[in-house]
């Protein structure tokens, strides 16, 4: 009996310590006018264009980081599994590393590597500069991406699947497309949607690549504004938490899944 | 020449020769079973027809082409697996119809090829079912259809049975004998499980270590083996010491009681030690007219298995177990009981070199 409260004096010790910030944040955000509870932070962050298009932008970037990531990963994980499991740890380590080393080195790296004087100045015009964050942003979902895509390989048989794909006259591009991907999807979209949060709220990147994304939208707010900040990050957590849930509801939905469950 | 010719097919991996000078004919139509023990390289030489290994040397001859170097989707060779491998994400018509959409075929042709798969395979109510809803025997028998479906010159079937329970993997394995037969379909099937090897093959491949050790009739196989090995793994076998009397009239002692083995005893000399092996069924207890060989014992164990009852019979050093069928109005023998079992001098096979320890 004992331990069983210790139990949940812990847990709503636990749950304080995350809750009450957020209900703070979002209690200030509601106090915009004076006197009453009001959603008006909210609707001024809304209507501000600069929200509008900064949002839109990072939406875009995250999109096109979720295709490069599923079209580099997906094979890679998937022939790593199949033909390489030797070097499945060095794969690993690799896809690991943005996680150890920090954004602003991996930033200040790319600045150097593509400079205006180097062989490829990508940094030089607004499009190479684009092509620069939004595969700086694929290498930063690397963790979240492989580690999503090749826990759903490890739930299917990819070497059976795929030999009973050759033996019925499938090739590579079609066993990649309708065999495997498709069996690996919940996992996919798992990583696409981490990658999505991760990519919406990235800042170092984006402020050092000099580009208006929503990261960057939402530091300069929270410099010259008051209350708009504590409503942004409060959009900014339930675009975070709707992506986690995305993710446990595809999972459930998805019909043959079901099976491994 | 064959239909499917392997010869002199050879596969190391690294140091370790797994399949060696490995050669088998298969005429069109016929269904070859090979049957060894774990590791005997039988999976190894049917991924290299399905072109999932590579030979290290040799050829593979489909029809006259040699596919040794063609890709496994340019063999149109089809095969069933183990694990069944049905594609998760598809219902039960799309894997059917998977190799037929690979093939480009028109969308009409894809449904009828499907329902006469499923028909064929007795399962027409299922094609919407998804594979996590089909029993593991209902799954096999799509994997079947699955691989017939785009009308494959050759049919591979790698130990489709072992992942079944025992009712069905019977029912299974004469379903696939007789859509075999209706098709007419040339097909390889391995397996470690004699009795299957046994019941559907028109020819049986023993191999061990690699090496076909024989090629035979199911009762060829069983009941003229050719090597010690085929003889210990194919059914149940007595071994027994012997000591030979008279070579060329094939008299030999065993614990003192003299025998006869039909077919002699070749390059040996009086006195010699030799194994002969002895079937469970080929004796008898207590019966049998002249002109048989008897040999006295007593009975060490009584086994009873159902319709068949087996009996160990010990007599000095050696012992024997021999099978009775189950008489529901007199009660097996008991233990301790003298007994004397005969056996016909044609069941005695004399086999190279005496009993291992």
């Amino acid at each position: 009996m004992t331990r069983r409260l210790v139990a949940w004096i812990v847990l709503l010790l636990g749950a304080t310590y995350f809750i009450l910030p957020l209900f703070g944040t979002f209690n200030f955000s509601l106090k915009m006018k004076r006197g009453v509870l009001s959603f008006e932070a909210y609707r001024v962050v809304l209507h501000d264009a600069t929200f509008q298009q900064t949002f839109g932008y990072s939406v875009i970037l995250a999109l096109l980081t979720i295709v490069i990531g599923v079209l580099i990963v997906v094979p890679t994980a998937y022939w790593v599994r199949l033909r390489l499991p030797a070097v499945r740890p060095y794969v690993e380590f690799i896809t690991l590393l943005p996680l150890v080393i920090p954004p602003i080195v991996i930033v200040f790296g790319y600045i150097r590597l593509y400079n205006t004087s180097s062989i490829l100045p990508l940094t030089g015009s607004w499009i190479g500069t684009n092509i620069l964050i939004v595969f700086g942003y694929t290498a930063l979902s690397l963790p979240y991406m492989y580690r999503a895509v090749d826990t759903g390989l490890r739930t299917i048989d990819v070497a059976t699947l795929t030999e009973a794909a050759q033996s019925l006259g499938a090739g590579w591009t079609r066993i990649l497309t309708t065999v495997i991907l498709p069996n690996v999807l919940v996992s996919v979209l798992s990583g696409a949607f981490l990658t999505f949060a991760i990519v919406i709220g990235e800042y170092v990147y984006a402020a050092l690549l000099n580009l208006n994304t929503f990261g960057p939208y939402m530091v300069d707010m929270g410099r010259n504004h008051a209350y708009e900040p504590s409503a942004l990050a409060v959009i900014a957590f339930i675009i975070t938490w709707a992506c986690m849930g995305f993710m446990q509801l595809f999972t459930r939905f998805s019909k043959h899944t079901k099976a491994r469950q | 020449m064959g239909f499917l010719d392997l010869s002199h097919l050879e596969k190391s991996f690294g140091a370790t020769r797994v399949v060696k000078d490995f050669d088998l004919s298969i005429a069109q139509g016929e269904f070859v079973s090979l049957l060894g023990p774990s590791g005997c390289g039988k999976t190894t030489v049917l991924r290299m027809v399905a072109g999932f290994e590579q030979p290290s040397s040799g050829s593979i001859l489909i029809d006259g082409q040699d596919i040794t170097g063609l890709r496994p989707n340019q063999r149109n060779v089809g095969m069933v697996f183990q694990a069944y491998a049905l594609f998760p994400n598809l219902t039960v018509a799309q894997n059917v119809g998977f190799g037929l959409k690979v093939q480009k075929k028109p969308s009409s042709e894809i449904r009828a090829r499907v329902e006469e798969m499923l028909q064929l395979i007795g399962l027409p109510d299922l094609s919407e079912r998804y594979p996590f809803q089909l029993s593991g025997g209902q799954q096999q028998r799509v994997a079947l259809a699955r691989a017939l479906a785009p009308r494959p010159r050759v049919l591979l079937l790698d130990e489709p049975l072992s992942a079944l329970d025992a009712k069905i993997r019977v029912a299974l394995r004469e379903e696939i004998k007789s859509i075999q037969q209706k098709l007419g379909i040339t097909t390889v099937f391995v397996t470690h499980d004699q009795e299957e090897a046994l019941s559907i093959s028109d020819r049986v491949v023993v191999m061990h270590e690699g090496i076909a050790d024989q090629v035979g009739t199911p009762f060829e196989i069983y009941n003229r083996p050719s090597t010690r090995f085929v003889a210990s793994f194919v059914g149940t076998l007595n071994i027994i010491g012997a000591t030979v009397v008279d070579p060329a009239s094939g008299r030999i002692a065993v614990d003192g009681q003299e025998i006869t083995a039909a077919r002699g005893v070749d390059g040996a000399r009086a006195g010699d030690k030799r194994a002969i092996a002895l079937r469970p069924e080929a004796m008898l207890l207590n019966g049998g007219t002249d002109g048989r060989n008897h040999m006295h014992g007593r009975i060490d164990e009584v086994n009873f298995l159902g319709a068949i009852v087996r009996i160990r019979v010990r007599f000095a050093d050696s012992a024997v177990s021999l099978d009775i069928f189950n008489n529901p109005n007199a009660p097996p023998p008991a233990r301790g009981e003298d007994v004397t079992i005969s056996f016909s001098a044609e069941d005695v096979l004399v086999l190279d070199g005496s009993v291992p320890g």
